[in-house]
């Protein structure tokens, strides 16, 4: 419980304490500190949700099981390697003129705030709050997506608020039909938006209002996962924005809305009794997988490409919720560990290689091994691991959602194995140019700070050799729960 | 409480926001836009407090007030300082031609109707209409979304939507809990303070608030 005020509370202060603060070096500090004191109090929470079952804290607005306390311990850790990794990072930036003090103080500020906003939508028990707290996250990274102040950041953060912002409302409208339908239930008030009673009384709320509701929904947060078609935000918000804010995109906040929309199919398989919602998220899956893997080819930006790689990889994670049978789900937390691990620590490999060419087009990036090993073979290890090659964990989590399709419909296993391929050959296509042959002269010696980059490697390969057992008791309760088999 | 007479308010709600979701996609001028836009706030908070006389929730109140002061009065008055401000309140400048806007209008009326079709008669609650109206009103905002290429009218859109969602959550439910109700308001106004931040970031980066320029 006090944990809880803590995880929820860290960041919060710290947001209005970075506000206010306008001393740079200090604020990178707090930054770290703040998200490692979130960091603790989450593998607090873990030990204890891992002991109990389900808790449920503050008269049963917020909850934790196993789903959701093992989101909570990810995003801890990628918010606390961030702000490690953001604060030699920001300085060189603010060093080179592309920001001054007051859009970093900005900077701090709003990560702190946008940690608060996954914090409160992956606790929330109230439907409400959690569609709440992903507008919160939303807004906050849209401030942050627009920080250098450049046409091309400007023109991508209006278009991620606008698609956002009415892909959002429309979670919002299934949230009112999902409410419409349960207050016939569970009575009108708080209480029919409290996600653990509905989820005990499921089988009574109208099956026909919830899979109306369940399209609007799967669409609204949809569009916030990044799948195809309204997935034409996040390529634009990851290639303008800092890098910190590309790798929490991609390894945090897409995880919340897909979060978001499994909460809610698990409530729609329920009330429905047929595999509607799954079908549904598996069809946007496996278009999105191909769409991200036909695109990834066309790309000259090395963070637009690799955003298409996080709309793939998403697309998978959606795919394989949409199964839904145990094993699939323990495919898809897997995968969503491993690719949030492994894609935030390519996007800081990616920074500092832009960093120290100067730029983010492709065809100008060229031998960084030479230039830097370091950045290098960062790029090249995060591709292979990326595209799926054992032993790390993302060959791991492939495999498995292989053998849970094959298992359930052995028919999108030519689909999936398409879609991935494309997407490889694509990652393949341009990465070992940028990474050998001979650097250009104008490329700079920046100091890289590589730590977090090889922490997130490190346990991506744990997680591909062996998966420690209490963390896989752990995935294997969550997925039992997500499957319907409660706790 | 009377069910007849909240059932005639709430038609007559959902007929009224149908009305000014055309009007607004039809309108040519900026002011006239939001005059609009000011009286589907006003409309919304009415319909709000009615429904909340007539079912004693006394919780849509509250929701009523934050509704006239927000949407009816605050947003579209700071939308007119915008507009007054950045000399931007000449036309609209559709991309497809009116008559064609309120073809695409009415067959999208009628879809929310078809798809709305199952659920009606199943509510205990008094929901003949108000959520094919809302659909309606929803698909309605994103149109004006799609087809106007301003910043201020794709905003306008966007608390149209949020208008149309609100009164989906009043008619056919009388209101979501308080909590959920003061979150969105929270939120529009959060949002409407970036949109304005934008305006501003926009124009002194583009010179102009037309989102062709942006699209470079």
């Amino acid at each position: 419980m006090s944990w809880f005020a803590v995880l929820l509370g860290v960041p919060l202060v710290a947001a209005v304490w970075l506000a206010v603060d306008a001393h740079p070096y200090r604020s990178a500090r707090i930054n770290i500190v703040a998200a490692a004191i979130s960091l603790l109090a989450s593998l607090e929470l873990a030990l204890q949700v891992l002991d109990a079952g389900r808790i449920t804290v503050w008269n049963n607005w917020f909850f934790m099981d196993a789903f959701n306390v093992f989101l909570v311990a990810l995003t801890a850790f990628v918010a606390t390697t961030t702000a490690i990794f953001s604060g030699p990072y920001m300085r060189h930036e603010m060093d080179n003129g592309k920001i001054d003090a007051k859009r970093l103080r900005l900077y701090h500020a709003m990560s702190q705030l946008f940690v608060f906003g996954m914090f409160l939508g992956q606790t929330s028990n109230n439907l409400a709050i959690i569609w709440l707290s992903l507008e919160i996250a939303t807004l906050a990274t849209v401030l942050l997506v627009s920080l250098y102040r450049t046409p091309g950041s400007i023109a991508a953060a209006w278009k991620y608020l606008i698609i956002c912002g009415v892909g959002i409302s429309l979670a919002l409208f299934g949230t009112a039909m999902l409410y419409f339908a349960s207050s016939d239930v569970l009575g009108h008030g708080d209480a029919a938006l409290t996600w653990t009673l509905l989820y005990d009384a499921a089988d009574k709320l109208d099956p026909t209002v919830m899979s109306l509701a369940f399209v609007f929904l799967m669409v609204g947060y949809g569009t916030k996962v990044g799948l195809a078609p309204m997935h034409t935000w996040l390529p634009s918000a990851h290639a303008e924005g800092p890098t910190p804010v590309s790798a929490v995109l991609s390894g945090l906040l897409l995880n919340l809305a897909l979060y978001s929309l499994v909460r809610c199919k698990m409530l729609v398989d329920v009330s429905t009794g047929s595999h509607l919602a799954g079908n549904l998220m598996m069809g946007f899956g496996l278009l999105s997988l191909l769409v991200a893997g036909f695109s990834l080819h066309k790309q000259q930006d090395i963070k637009r490409m690799f955003s298409f790689s996080s709309i793939e990889h998403m697309a998978l994670m959606t795919f394989t919720f949409g199964i839904g049978t145990p094993v699939a789900n323990f495919a898809a937390m897997l995968h969503m560990t491993t690719h949030s691990l492994v894609k935030s620590a390519i996007f800081f490999t990616v920074g500092h290689a832009a960093q120290s060419m100067g730029t983010q087009v492709m065809a100008s990036i060229r031998g960084l091994i030479n230039h830097q090993p370091g950045i290098g073979w960062g790029l090249l290890i995060g591709t292979c691991a990326i595209a799926g090659f054992p032993p790390f964990g993302v060959f791991t989590s492939e495999f498995l959602i292989f053998s849970a399709a094959l298992q359930s419909y052995p028919w999108t296993v030519s689909v999936l194995l398409l879609g991935l391929l494309i997407a490889v050959a694509g990652l393949f296509r341009f990465v070992p140019d940028m990474a050998y042959g001979k650097a250009p002269e104008h490329a700079k010696l920046v100091h890289a700070n590589m730590l977090p980059v090889y922490i997130h490697f490190s346990l991506a390969l744990l997680l591909g050799i062996s998966i420690p057992g209490f963390l896989s008791g752990w995935y294997h309760q969550a997925a039992a729960l997500i499957a319907g088999g409660g706790l | 409480m009377s069910t007849e007479l909240l059932q005639q308010i709430i038609t007559m709600g959902a007929a009224l926001m149908l009305l000014i979701s055309f009007a607004l996609l039809s309108q040519k001028r900026m002011l006239s836009l939001l005059h609009w836009f000011a009286l589907q706030g006003i409309v919304l908070a009415a319909v709000t407090a009615l429904v909340g006389y007539t079912s004693d929730n006394t919780e849509l109140y509250v929701s009523a007030a934050i509704t006239l002061l927000l949407k009816g009065m605050l947003l579209p008055w700071v939308l007119w300082k915008i507009i007054r401000q950045m000399h931007v309140h000449r036309e609209v400048e559709p991309l497809v031609n009116m008559p064609v806007t309120m073809l695409i209008a009415a067959a999208l009326v009628v879809f929310s109707y078809q798809v709305t079709l199952p659920i009606e008669h199943l509510s205990h609650l008094i929901t003949r209409n108000t959520i094919a109206v809302a659909m309606a009103n929803v698909l309605l905002g994103m149109l004006m979304m799609i087809t106007r290429k301003k910043a201020i009218t794709q905003v306008v859109g966007f608390l149209a939507i949020e208008n149309s969602l609100f009164f989906a959550g009043v008619g056919a439910t009388y209101g979501m809990p308080l909590v959920a109700e003061l979150g969105v308001a929270f939120d529009v106004l959060i949002a409407s303070v970036v949109f304005g931040l934008f305006f501003y970031q926009i124009r002194d980066t583009f010179e102009s608030l037309d989102l062709n320029k942006m699209e470079k």
